[in-house]
């Protein structure tokens, strides 16, 4: 499947053309060119796809794991070296598929949305740079170039959030967004370091054939009462954990809202921030041999889960409601990746469930993301309380909009019941107190989205200040209607049969006590939505007057962003910066300051010497030599 | 009668420093550059004549002294264009007056 390499390479030749020539072209060319370019990867993936998961299961019942280009790039010592290539295994390319599709849907409906903005060339310059990196990032054959692909993205969605330059608003959420998962990178590259140091490999090939090797090189190494071994994997996990925006470090991705809506849509709610997820699924056998850092991540997901779905409840704009759920939703994954073990199918429920979550979440929430963006476009803000009634106004919205609040409120038969369902069905089998838990944030989840339903479509609105609402242009519809229709089904797809914990073929079947407890739970929650929301009343100001404190809080995201600054600005720059500034300023500045000085000083004393007048020169020049001279004769 | 060796390198030697005397007091550019080679021509002398007197099998002395005679033209020649171009801009070729390579 040597072709698959097709398919990185088309997105990163669309960027350098449209990066280098792009201002030359006209708006509808540059953006034709780059959707092109995308729908040719986008069959190349289904074409991969369909070809890998028809191949024969070989004699253990697995699919085998292929590499079908792996090149030596950089060698540091005979076994540690860095590899460039592409690994085809199921979540790849499982992972192949989601970041095409949705990417291709993106770059259908940025025609219609970015329609005349400045920049729509770079725009989609930097559409298919990212499509190349993420792309990249899945396909990686080893730990080194995932972290590669894992900085290009940062790249790409860095340069996308601040894609409106001149606001300063989106300058400082794609600053914070870089730091942030910066920060948390750190930990990634260490845990990496510590990895291969005590494995000597990146490779992960190597790593999968004996995960535990990582525990038995580091057998009774400690450090600060933990292994050195759960250290490294925790590490790892830590720039996972920055990149899917688990607390505390999610304070990024709410911001990162400022950025253009399909870019919310295509980063930070399908594909970049489940890389983190993506990363402990790759990692997952090693994750297993310690069980405290999968405890660990149950922990942070489950917190995770329940924090951004209640600050999710109070949210007044869309996208940052949106962007909640998304976080909320990626901690469902990394909840169902916790509970599971890699012991059998049965206990290893959850990695499956993580997966197809991953893959039904991408769908519906870029889906979800893109009716936002249509209604941004029709009303001309992110506030709540500038909509109402758009129902009547944009039907096709309304509608895809409907199926994909169904959806990620677990109501059959849309297709996130079926990946929220194993989730539960995981939490439960591995204790009642996860199951309970993440069954209340789901029925939270049911109630924030159609919150947000009823509050849009629903909510009574007198008149609109700049123009009546409009349904959006056919660019923004179609891929509307195409996800939704893609939400409709693929609950139906035996996920199981392709991805599971060992590779081995896995039949879904639902459990019906879990999937009845779900549905209930979300049912009464839309209901309560539905009473509070469907029309104009007092109902809620009531509710958040009598819960003032924890609405106030909750409204606030319970003071994580001020907890941030105050960090960062009263301990870490006035006790620690300061001080090494001044050291800075005074001692390594001053050193060098000095010389300066003294070598200043020293040239205009002796610069008078050099008169200009050439005879001059000749005759110091000859007295030297003589001099010279003399004294090698006397010496 | 052999002239002795001694007598070319003293003829040589004044050769050299009556060029380095007028290098240092001529003021006019044109004097300067005759001194110029006046030093060159007794170095080429030294080399002839030890070539001649030391290692009378060997060539390197005489073909040093070709180089160096070709190498003297080709710079007079640039000297020459410099000092037009000097001409150019002061109407003089006065030595004196070139001194704005100063600090």
């Amino acid at each position: 499947m040597e072709y698959s390499v097709i398919i990185l390479l088309l997105p990163l030749c669309m960027f350098l053309f449209l990066g280098l020539v792009g201002h030359k072209l006209s708006e509808r060319v540059a953006g034709i060119l780059g959707t092109i370019g995308l729908s040719v990867a986008a069959v190349l993936a289904y074409v991969v796809a369909f070809n890998y998961f028809t191949m024969p299961r070989n004699a253990e019942g697995v699919f085998d794991t292929l590499q079908p280009i792996n090149f030596e790039w950089l060698r540091f010592t005979e076994h540690l070296h860095i590899d460039l290539g592409i690994l085809l295994d199921p979540i790849s390319v499982m992972m192949l598929v989601v970041i095409t599709t949705v990417s291709l849907m993106v770059h259908i409906y940025s025609m219609g949305y970015m329609h005349g903005e400045k920049g729509f060339q770079r725009y989609y310059a930097f559409l298919s740079l990212f499509s190349f990196s993420m792309l990249g990032l899945v396909v990686a054959t080893n730990i080194f170039q995932m972290y590669i692909f894992w900085e290009l993205v940062g790249v790409s969605s860095y340069l996308l959030i601040g894609f409106y330059y001149t606001k300063p608003a989106a300058v400082s959420a794609s600053k914070k967004a870089f730091i942030v998962t910066r920060f948390a990178d750190l930990g990634f590259l260490i845990g990496i370091l510590i990895l291969s140091f005590f494995t000597e490999t990146f490779d992960f090939a190597t790593l999968m054939s004996n995960p535990s090797a990582l525990v038995s090189e580091t057998a009774g190494m400690t450090f600060m009462g933990c292994s050195v071994a759960a250290w490294a994997m925790a590490l790892i996990f830590m720039g996972g954990a920055g990149k899917s925006a688990m607390f505390p470090l999610h304070i990024w991705l709410p911001d990162a809202m400022e950025g253009p809506t399909p870019v919310s849509a295509l980063i930070h709610a399908a594909t970049m921030v489940v890389a983190g997820v993506y990363l402990v699924a790759r990692l997952f056998p090693m994750y297993c041999a310690v069980p405290e850092v999968l405890e660990l991540i149950t922990w942070v997901g489950a917190i995770t889960a329940l924090y951004a779905a209640v600050v999710a409840c109070v949210q007044t704009d869309i996208k940052r409601v949106l962007a909640f759920s998304t976080i909320s939703q990626i901690a469902f994954m990394m909840v169902a990746l916790g509970v599971a073990s890699d012991v059998d199918l049965h206990t290893g429920l959850g990695y499956m469930a993580s997966m197809f979550h991953l893959f039904t979440h991408a769908m519906f929430k870029a889906l979800l993301f893109l009716g936002a963006g249509c209604i941004i476009h029709a009303v001309h803000s992110n506030e709540m309380s500038e909509m109402g009634n758009l129902r009547k106004y944009m039907p096709v919205t309304h509608i895809t909009f409907l199926i994909a609040c169904l959806a990620i409120a677990g109501i059959p038969p849309f297709s996130g019941f079926f990946s929220k369902d194993e989730i539960l069905t995981a939490a439960f089998e591995k204790s009642a107190f996860w199951g309970v838990w993440m069954t209340a944030v789901a029925g939270l989840t049911a109630f924030y989205m159609f919150r947000l339903y009823y509050r849009i479509f629903w909510w009574s609105k007198p008149s609109y200040e700049h123009h009546t609402p409009h349904e959006a242009p056919a660019a923004m519809y179609l891929p509307l209607v195409f996800l939704a229709l893609v939400t409709c089904v693929v609950g139906f797809i035996p996920f199981g049969e392709f991805v599971s914990v060992n590779g081995e073929a896995y039949h879904i079947h639902l459990d019906w006590s879990v999937a009845t407890t779900s549905i209930i739970v979300a049912v009464a929650a839309i209901a309560l939505a539905t009473w509070m929301y469907l029309s104009e009343n007092t109902k809620p100001k009531a509710l958040a007057d009598k819960f003032r404190a924890l609405h106030t809080a909750a409204y606030h995201r319970f003071y994580m962003d001020e907890l941030y600054m105050w960090v960062t600005h009263k301990v870490i720059f006035q006790r620690i910066c300061r001080p090494i500034a001044w050291f800075d300023r005074h001692i390594v500045d001053g050193t060098m300051n000095m010389l300066a000085t003294v070598t200043n000083g020293v040239s205009y004393g002796i610069r008078k010497l050099q008169s200009g007048y050439i005879q001059w020169y000749v005759w110091v020049f000859i007295m030297g030599a003589l001099l010279i001279a003399v004294l090698a004769m006397c010496f | 009668m052999e002239i002795p060796m001694i007598a070319y390198l003293v003829v040589s030697t004044i050769m050299f420093f009556a060029g380095v005397y007028g290098f240092v007091t001529r003021k006019n550019m044109l004097a300067m550059l005759i001194s110029l080679e006046l030093m060159l021509n007794a170095v080429d002398i030294n080399f002839v004549v030890f070539n001649r007197y030391l290692y009378p099998e060997a060539l390197e002395g005489f073909f040093f002294t070709l180089f160096a005679i070709g190498i003297a033209a080709a710079e007079t020649a640039l000297a020459i264009a410099i000092i037009i171009n000097i001409f150019r801009h002061i109407r003089n070729v006065e030595v004196r007056n070139l001194d704005k390579m100063k600090y």
